[in-house]
Parts: structure tokens; C-alpha cells; sequence
């Protein structure tokens, strides 16, 4: 559900939201990024981390094969641990995904909107989302037109993203801002008010193909942007960081910045998700350290 | 619910059952055998027992830094000077782990602040300074800058280790040599400080610690020494000058404060709000230049307050050593008693108290952050220095109201303003009267940035170019 705002208002509004002291932001990352997480509380993040993964793979060299590799080790990551939240795939794997998930808990997560670009007519990319949720995705993930966003088309970005949303019917709505192309703090807090006022159900800090992905004071941004989105308008909106993220200790941080700025409302997958493939194979590593009390080694998990 | 498990600093430094105090490069114990005992305010366990030093002692110790000036140190280049500062730096640093604990146990203070800013800080002090000890003569301050001789130096609990650094680093540099009295209740790591000096071959007299209370900072100030500086109350600041006054002594003031932290409409709240807290529940509060009045603009007050309390909610107090805590101990029972008496005088007076629900742990000295709102300029909690971890919340309508209410304190040590144009900064700045003022940010430290007040926070800089001039004869 968006807000009932229109594209102008929604611009006017994102246009006059106050500024973000970068110096500030990071210190206070950096801040959260030093809590020192062990023991059970540890063990809780690890296995509260791999119920939130987006297990991701989006390859030109994606086959059914590898997909449905993918999927039986997103429903079982090794004997103890917790299905992933979801697999994420390119809409053509989409049928795939959802035949091998089937039964499972595991959701089905779709690019869409010809990924990762977006550089394609606005037909195009609907066509590309309403194909994806046919072929059974239960949760879309779409790119903003950051060419329009950066040209100062605000009220465009704003119509696509709504037309999208109509195009998912029930599926959940992830909207990719891919802040590494729009590099100020101060675009990347607009575009999530304006991705929220236009009906995302989640925002996400990056497709995984840009140089820069997600960072932690870029996520911490969008986390208070939601927070205060929820405050103003009493919407929750979930957040993805995506890219980049690929060790227990970098998840964790990010872990303990969703407790300490979003509260219990978001630690769950419902509301909070990483787009990661190899951090998943991390977490198990350090998962069999803490149980068995020895670590074990790339052999003792599985390559998908 | 993620609740985090205990993460406690797990080093232990050696910490003996007694201390002398040091005199000519020998730990020795007062003359008359007063002793008194240092104790941990996180659970009020008796930590060593140490010498407590009288006139005799304070005599001695003057004696042998006015020798050691003489004979040794005044004597020597500033090259060689700076050799042994950046020796006492790099010791510094290789044992900061066991200064940070040992500063942590014996003020109250969380391991997180002293690993991370009071021992680092320290050491930049004395690598600072070790760069200026061969080139005063290039410092601005005139040709052939002298030193004083011999500095009688008294400081306060908050931050032992750096209060010490921010006097003797200068001091030495300056080819100057030292008498410095740690407070009664942390004299913990200017011993260890002693030990490290000591180890680094700095010669005997140049440093004297003398552990004691008030009597003996008088002691030490009305001895023969040519300057002295201190940090500390603005009534204790009072007394000294007035002690001083008539003679040759040289005296700098570091005193209290009342700083304003000033937020306009348009400030980044969500950095301001960090700001914020920074600025007040850093240390405990028990911060001389503490942002511990917010003046928040009317339009924004009720958001900026909703989020400041989001954020207080946030704060883990409670175990000093443990890495995951925020806000540590309270330094003593007497300082508590203060906060207290002072807090309840602003629930009498009408202004509102808000905290958050955190557990206190049962034994030690302990406050909940406070954030008072409803204050009006008259309240003692907007007047008076609290040195604890209680804000004090006033709004403004214009930009000159805001200067207004800023400035109308006896106090000027510091200032905070947060907003987004870089003109509102200057203008608001020109206009605080201050000797720090900090924009978008509050409570950051730089050894080459001089530090010091306007009014009855004091008078003289320490740090920078402009804190050689305190300690030469230019």
C-alpha cells in the first residue's frame, strides 16, 4: 500500500526533507559497528541472519541446473540451520525456483524491470514484473530509473514505481535505489521517502552490479527513513542491503543497527533482508564454530 | 528479542595494594604517613591504598623539579626533549589496553570511551608536544621563548589520564619540569604514569605525582613554583587566583561550564540527536564543556525530543568493563549525592524529568540519563553546572533568542550548533560567546586545537600553538 500522495506532492515532499550530515551518519555506523556481540547473543544473530538472506544468484550463466541447486540448499543450509528467507533469481528462473521452493517457506524473489539498468521502455519493464509473478514470484525486486531520479524527474520515478506495484497484484514490492549511482546521503534519504510514498513494501540499498553496494551508513539512512515513515504515516516498509556483504561480523553489524535504530518491529525476515550469496556459507562456518568449538573450513559446507 | 551477552574487557592490569607518591623518580610515602584509599565506583570495592601528600611532600617534590630543571632538563636541546616525549607517546600506546582498563576500574568510566578516546587522545597529546619541543622558536610566540621552570599542576577526576597528558605534555615540551596533583578520587594511571616515565628514562624531578585532596592542591599552589594550572570548579578556580594574585606565578584556568547546544529547523536531526547525546551522557555527563542545555527550536522541539528519547531508550548503562556499555558509573558517592540533589531541585522547581527504564546494577555509584524538558532559563537545572548525565531542554523561536538564552550564563567554555547552511554556522558562532564552539558536531578533541574558556570558565589555552604560550616565557 502506498500513501495518498500524488507524484507532485510526493516530489514536492521528498524535495524539502532535511539534509544528512555525512561526518555524523558514519560516525554513528561506525558506532554501531562496534558492539561487541558474543556467546548466545551471537549464535542468535548467526541463525537470525540465515532466516533473512535473499540466497542470490544472478548470472547471464544461470541454469535450471544451478538454480535448483541454489534452492534445495536455501530450504536446508546444512542440518541444523534455518531455511533463507528467500531465493532470488532472474525472472526467466523464476519458474524454476518456484516449482523446486514449492511446499517450502522458503519465497520465491524476482528482478524485474530489466535488471539491473532499467534502461528499458517503461512497457518493457512492467511486462518483465507481470512475467515474473506469473512464473510464481512471491516478492519482486525492482530498480528506480536513477537516470530520471538524477535529471530531477522525481515525479517520474514516482509514477513508475507506483505503476510496478500495480503490476505485482499480491506480490511483495522490493525497490532497488541502487545507491551507489546516487552517491549523496541526501539523494539516497529522498529516494526512499519517494519509493515509500509510491507503495514499496521494501526498500533496497543495490542490485550487486555497481562498483559501490550496500555500506553500512547507507542502510543505517534508510532504516531511520522507514522508521520515520512508519511514524508519519504508520506504514512499516522493510529494508534490504544488497552487495557486498559477505562476512558473520559485517551481518551482525547490521543486525545490531536494526535493533538499536528499528527496534524489535523489524528483526524478522518479514521486514528486514540481506541480498547475499557467499555471506550464507560465513554464517554456517561460524555457526559449526560456536557448536562444535573448532572451525572447520570451506570443505564443510557446501559449494551451490 | 536480541539481547546482547555480557563482553567484558578480559585483561586485568597489575594494579599493587599500595602507592607512594612520586618524588625524584622514586615512589616514597609521605612524611607524616597519611595514606588515604581509591575505590571503584561500579561496586564500591576498595582498589590500593596510596600516599597522600602534606607540605613536606609538596616541598620535596617542588625541590626536586626545580633541581631537575636546573641541572637537567632546562638545560637540555629540544631535540633531546622531544626524544623522551615521543618515547613516553609510543609507551603510551604499546600499554593502552592497561591504561584503559585500569582508567576504566578506577573512574567509573566505560572501557569503550577509554580504549577509544581518553588513552589514544593521551598519547596524541604527548606525540604532539614531542613535535614542538625543537621548534618553539617557530611557534609565533617571539624570538627565544624561555621556560617557566617549574609548574605546579592539579587536575580533575573526569578524564585523569588525558587531563594529565593535556598538562605535562606541554609542560615538558616547553623545557619546563612538573609537580601534578591527580584527583583524590583517580589517582590510578598518573601513577602508572609514573612508572611509564621511569621506564622511558625521563630523569629524576622532571615529573612528580603527589596523590591528595584539596590540601594539597593548596599546598602545591602556594609553593615556590612559577606557574600553575588547573582544571577543575569554578570555586576552586576562584580560590586559586586569589592565591596567586600579588605573586610572580603564572596561572592558567580551565573551569566549569553550561554550554548551549543550539538546533535550528533545518539541522540534520537525526546526526543532531546523536550530537545530542553525545554531548551530554559522553563521560556521564562529567564533561566540563558538556552540551547540557539543548536550545531546539520551537518548529522542530517535539520531533527532535521523540527522538532523542528513542535514542536514550537506546542507552546500555551499567558495567564499566563491559565493551557493549554506553554510560558507566557515577565517579563517587558525593558526586552523586550532587546530581541528585540538583535534579530533584528541578522537579521542584517545574520542569519535567523523563528516563529512560534501564536497570541500575544493585552496588556502586549509579544515575539514570535524564532529560529534562519544560525548563525555563530561571531553573538551577539550566543555571548550574550538574556534571552528570541530566540535559536540560529549552526552546527558541528566532535565531537571537537563541543567542540570547545561550549566552546568558557566567559561564563560556563551550557551544554546539546544528544546521544545515554553512552562513547560519558563522553568524551564530560569531555571536557564542565561547572558547569552543562546535558546528554540526560536539565533543571533538585535537591536540593541535587549543581548548579553554571565555568568562568564569576560565582563562589560557592548552593545546595547539596557542597552549605553548602558557608555558613560556615569551
Amino acid at each position: 500500500m502506498g500513501s495518498i500522495l500524488s507524484g507532485a506532492e510526493a516530489a514536492s515532499l521528498v524535495r524539502s526533507l532535511p539534509g544528512v550530515d555525512a561526518v555524523g551518519l558514519e560516525a554513528r555506523a561506525a558506532d554501531l559497528g562496534s558492539r561487541s556481540i558474543k556467546k548466545d547473543s551471537k549464535a542468535w544473530a548467526i541463525d537470525t541472519a540465515v532466516g533473512m538472506i535473499d540466497l542470490t544468484t544472478l548470472e547471464g550463466a544461470d541454469t535450471p541446473g544451478k538454480v535448483r541447486n541454489l534452492c534445495a540448499k536455501a530450504v536446508r543450509p546444512d542440518l541444523e540451520a534455518p531455511p533463507v528467507a528467500a531465493v532470488c533469481v532472474y525472472p526467466a528462473m523464476a519458474g524454476v525456483a518456484s516449482e523446486a521452493l514449492s511446499g517450502s517457506p522458503v519465497k520465491v524473489a524476482s528482478v524485474a524491470t530489466g535488471f539491473p539498468a532499467g534502461q528499458v521502455p517503461l512497457e518493457v519493464r512492467l511486462a518483465d514484473t507481470e512475467a515474473a509473478v506469473r512464473e510464481g514470484a512471491d516478492e519482486v525486486d525492482m530498480v528506480i530509473n536513477r537516470g530520471q531520479f538524477l535529471s530531477g524527474d522525481l515525479e517520474r520515478v514516482f509514477h513508475e514505481i507506483r505503476a510496478v506495484k500495480a503490476a505485482c497484484g499480491e506480490a511483495r514490492l522490493k525497490v532497488i535505489l541502487e545507491t551507489g549511482e546516487l552517491v549523496t546521503y541526501d539523494n539516497v534519504r529522498r529516494a526512499s521517502f519517494l519509493a515509500m510514498h509510491a507503495g514499496a513494501d521494501f526498500i533496497k540499498t543495490s542490485t550487486g552490479k555497481v562498483g559501490v553496494n550496500a555500506t553500512l551508513p547507507v542502510t543505517l539512512l534508510m532504516m531511520q527513513a522507514v522508521r520515520d515513515f512508519r511514524a508519519a504515516t504508520g506504514v512499516q516498509v522493510g529494508v534490504k542491503p544488497a552487495g557486498g556483504i559477505r562476512t558473520t561480523k559485517d551481518a551482525v553489524k547490521y543486525l545490531v543497527s536494526v535493533n538499536e535504530v528499528l527496534g524489535e518491529d523489524w528483526l524478522s525476515p518479514h521486514w528486514f533482508r540481506f541480498g547475499a550469496s557467499s555471506l550464507l556459507n560465513d554464517l554456517l562456518m561460524q555457526r559449526q564454530k560456536l557448536t562444535t568449538g573448532h572451525y572447520s573450513g570451506p570443505d564443510y559446507v557446501t559449494v551451490d | 528479542m536480541f539481547e546482547y551477552a555480557p563482553a567484558p574487557e578480559s585483561h586485568r592490569p597489575d594494579i599493587r595494594e599500595h602507592y607512594g607518591l612520586f618524588i625524584d623518580g622514586e615512589f616514597v610515602d609521605a612524611e607524616n604517613g597519611a595514606t588515604f584509599k581509591s575505590i571503584n565506583p561500579a561496586n564500591e570495592q576498595v582498589l590500593f591504598s596510596v600516599a597522600e601528600a602534606g607540605e613536606a611532600d609538596v616541598a620535596a617534590a617542588v625541590g626536586a623539579a626545580r633541581r631537575a630543571h636546573r641541572t637537567v632538563w632546562g638545560p637540555m636541546s629540544g631535540t633531546e626533549r622531544g626524544k623522551y616525549l615521543f618515547r613516553i607517546a609510543r609507551l603510551l600506546q604499546e600499554r593502552s589496553r592497561e591504561f584503559a582498563v585500569a582508567e576504566s576500574i578506577d573512574n567509573g568510566k566505560p572501557i569503550k570511551e577509554t580504549r577509544d578516546f581518553d588513552v589514544p587522545t593521551a598519547a596524541q597529546h604527548f606525540f604532539y608536544h614531542a613535535g614542538w619541543a625543537d621548534k618553539l622558536e617557530y611557534a609565533g610566540l617571539g624570538p627565544g621563548p624561555r621556560p617557566l621552570g617549574v609548574v605546579g599542576q592539579v587536575i580533575p577526576w573526569n578524564f585523569p589520564l588525558l587531563m594529565l597528558a593535556w598538562k605535562i605534555a606541554p609542560a615538558l615540551a616547553c623545557g619546563n619540569t612538573a609537580v601534578l596533583k591527580p584527583a583524590e578520587t583517580t589517582p590510578l594511571t598518573a601513577l602508572m604514569f609514573a612508572e611509564l616515565c621511569a621506564e622511558a628514562g625521563l630523569p629524576p624531578g622532571v615529573v612528580n605525582i603527589l596523590p591528595g585532596a584539596g590540601a594539597t592542591g593548596a599546598a602545591l599552589v602556594e609553593s615556590p613554583v612559577d606557574k600553575v594550572a588547573f582544571t577543575g570548579s569554578t570555586a576552586v578556580g576562584r580560590r586559586i587566583a586569589k592565591a596567586v594574585a600579588g605573586s610572580r606565578k603564572r596561572v592558567t584556568l580551565e573551569l566549569g561550564g553550561k554550554a548551549a547546544n543550539i538546533v535550528y529547523d533545518d539541522a540534520p536531526l537525526d546526526q543532531a540527536v546523536e550530537g545530542i547525546v553525545n554531548g551530554i551522557f559522553f563521560n556521564q555527563g562529567h564533561v566540563c564543556c558538556a552540551g547540557s542545555r539543548l536550545l531546539v527550536q520551537e518548529s522542530v522541539a517535539e520531533e527532535v525530543l521523540a527522538k532523542l528519547k528513542d535514542r536514550v531508550s537506546t542507552l546500555r548503562v551499567g558495567d564499566p568493563l563491559d565493551k557493549n556499555t554506553d554510560v558507566g558509573a557515577v565517579n563517587s558517592a558525593e558526586q552523586l549525592e550532587r546530581i541528585r540533589e540538583l535534579t530533584e531541585a528541578g522537579g521542584a522547581e517545574g520542569a519535567e524529568p523523563w528516563q529512560p527504564a534501564c536497570e541500575l546494577p544493585e552496588t556502586g555509584y549509579w544515575f539514570r540519563p535524564t532529560v529534562f524538558t519544560g525548563v525555563q532559563q530561571s531553573m538551577r537545572v539550566a543555571r548550574e553546572e550538574i556534571f552528570g548525565p541530566v540535559l536540560s531542554v529549552l526552546t527558541f523561536r528566532t535565531p537571537d533568542e537563541a543567542i540570547k538564552k545561550a549566552n546568558n550564563t557566567p559561564y563560556g567554555l563551550s557551544a554546539g550548533v546544528w544546521t544545515d547552511k554553512g552562513s547560519q554556522i558563522l553568524w551564530t558562532a560569531e555571536r557564542l560567546r565561547a572558547g569552543v564552539v562546535w558546528a554540526n558536531t560536539f565533543n571533538r578533541f585535537d591536540a593541535a586545537s587549543p581548548f579553554g574558556g571565555v568568562k568564569e570558565s576560565g582563562y589560557g589555552r592548552e593545546g595547539g600553538r596557542q597552549g605553548l604560550e602558557a608555558y613560556l616565557d615569551v
